[in-house]
């Protein structure tokens, strides 16, 4: 019985995360932004700095009509936003925040090979908005996410596999158990290269091509009203959730700060989460978009290459060291 | 009943955790299909022709939703699929390239792995495939 009581409430906590922790980044980006911009950002919502303000919008678009093109492929239009949206919520159970097994919602063992994975199916989700929504927008928007596609998702897997080298496995809470604060310095390299790839996969500026507002309306999304919209919204902010976490229990040693007792591991993940979060927000300010062959360049001749240097030098420091 | 060593890991065992996995997957597919129930009761339905038009700034939509495009990366493409399969033998053997007894040996392994990647990927960058057709 306890068993249950103990999975039923991993699942539940795990699901509150999933559903509070984007607001926050949503709200924080209002703000941010807005502060960046030298404006106040929604002020009225709620009363205090306007903090009711998504919650607000929830309930705005929960009221809309839910339009569907007469020329759409009706059941693969109303899937895409799930499919977009799930893939966040199984990768975060596997992503620990503190040691020890009730830190994590579960301990997947192979845990990088999970993550990567079921991250991979959430862009199916644009993909299937882009063909679905018969709308020569949402086409182009749908191409532009497949050509991107193409850019980050092998930068991202030679990174973290130069990870798995360095912690000698594969699991997340494995890798964080190996770390040294001098991997640090020695992944810098692969951090770098992952989180750039990262901000590319959630279609973040500058980045953001595939969404491109000013050229293409809202890309694969153009159709979409309502519910269905918040929720490819709610993907894009569970996206930054997910690829920050990772990013920290990857590279930044998760749970590993310089001070703090045992019990508060769990402090220095948020935080560290918090700050790529911010980082996040603050490059969508800073950046112009770059163009889709731009991209493509990049990851080919700057990312791929940086990534297989980074292996060749984990694996060179880590055979020296043995 | 055969006796089964301790470091043997059944494969039951093994995939119990993804049984938890599999549970919150279940638990997000009702999430979505409440939410979706939900918004059902609680929006108008108002359908009018104009409103299901296909969105093209304003204006009557021209031609086919599906257009012709062009899709100028499928070079890319072919790289992507032959870089990423290279790509997913690296994890089985990160996690034992360094344990007792590879060492060295391993480690050139990985740089003629390295070597070819490279070598592929120099080779497409002069054909200039890295380019935008």
């Amino acid at each position: 019985m306890n068993d249950v009581l103990d999975v039923a409430l991993r699942l539940l906590i795990v699901f509150a995360v999933f559903m509070l922790v984007p607001l926050v980044v949503g709200q924080a980006e209002h703000k941010v932004m807005a502060h960046m911009q030298g404006r106040l950002g929604p002020m009225y919502a709620g009363g205090f700095h306007g903090w009711a303000q998504l919650a607000a919008d929830g309930v705005k678009f929960v009221q809309k009509e839910d339009i569907v093109p007469a020329q759409a492929d009706r059941r693969v239009f109303q899937l895409a936003p799930a499919v977009a949206l799930l893939p966040y919520l199984l990768v975060l159970v596997a992503i620990p925040i503190g040691p020890g097994e009730g830190a994590v919602g579960q301990v997947v063992d192979a845990g990088i090979f999970f993550v990567l994975a079921v991250m991979g199916v959430g862009v199916l989700g644009s993909l299937m908005a882009g063909w679905a929504s018969a709308n020569k927008f949402s086409l182009l928007g749908g191409l532009r996410t497949a050509a991107q596609l193409l850019a980050y998702e092998l930068p991202m897997l030679l990174a973290a596999a130069s990870v798995a080298m360095a912690a000698g496995t594969v699991s997340l809470p494995g890798i964080l158990n190996a770390f040294e604060w001098w991997w640090l310095p020695w992944q810098i390299v692969g951090a770098l290269v992952f989180f750039v790839a990262g901000l590319a996969e959630l279609q973040r500026p500058p980045f953001d091509m595939p969404v491109a507002d000013s050229e293409i309306i809202f890309g694969a999304y153009t159709e979409y009203t309502g519910l269905r919209f918040a929720l490819f919204l709610l993907a894009e902010y569970a996206g930054i959730v997910v690829l920050c976490g990772l990013t920290t229990v990857l590279f930044l040693g998760g749970w590993h700060g310089p001070l703090g007792a045992d019990g508060l591991g769990w402090v220095w993940t948020l935080l560290k989460t918090a700050v790529l979060a911010f980082v996040v927000i603050w490059l969508r300010v800073s950046y112009p978009r770059l163009r889709e062959d731009q991209l493509q360049k990049l990851a080919w001749t700057v990312l791929i290459p940086l990534a297989l240097a980074q292996i060749a030098l984990t694996g060179i420091v880590k055979v020296a060291i043995n | 009943m055969r006796s089964v060593p301790e470091s043997t890991v059944l494969a039951s065992e093994y995939f119990e955790s993804y049984s938890v996995v599999g549970l919150l997957a279940v638990v997000g597919v009702l999430f979505v299909a409440v939410a979706f129930g939900a918004g059902r009761l609680l929006r108008p339905v108002v359908p009018t022709p104009e409103k299901l038009l296909t969105y093209e700034c304003g204006v009557d939509p021209v031609g086919e939703g599906w257009a012709h495009t062009q899709v100028r990366y499928y070079v890319y493409a072919f790289l992507y699929v032959i870089f990423a399969v290279d790509s997913i033998f690296l994890f089985p053997w990160a996690t034992v390239f360094a344990a007792p007894g590879y060492g060295a040996t391993t480690l050139v392994e990985m740089f003629i792995f390295l070597g070819f990647l490279a070598v592929g990927l120099l080779y497409a960058w002069k054909k200039g495939v890295l380019e935008w057709a």
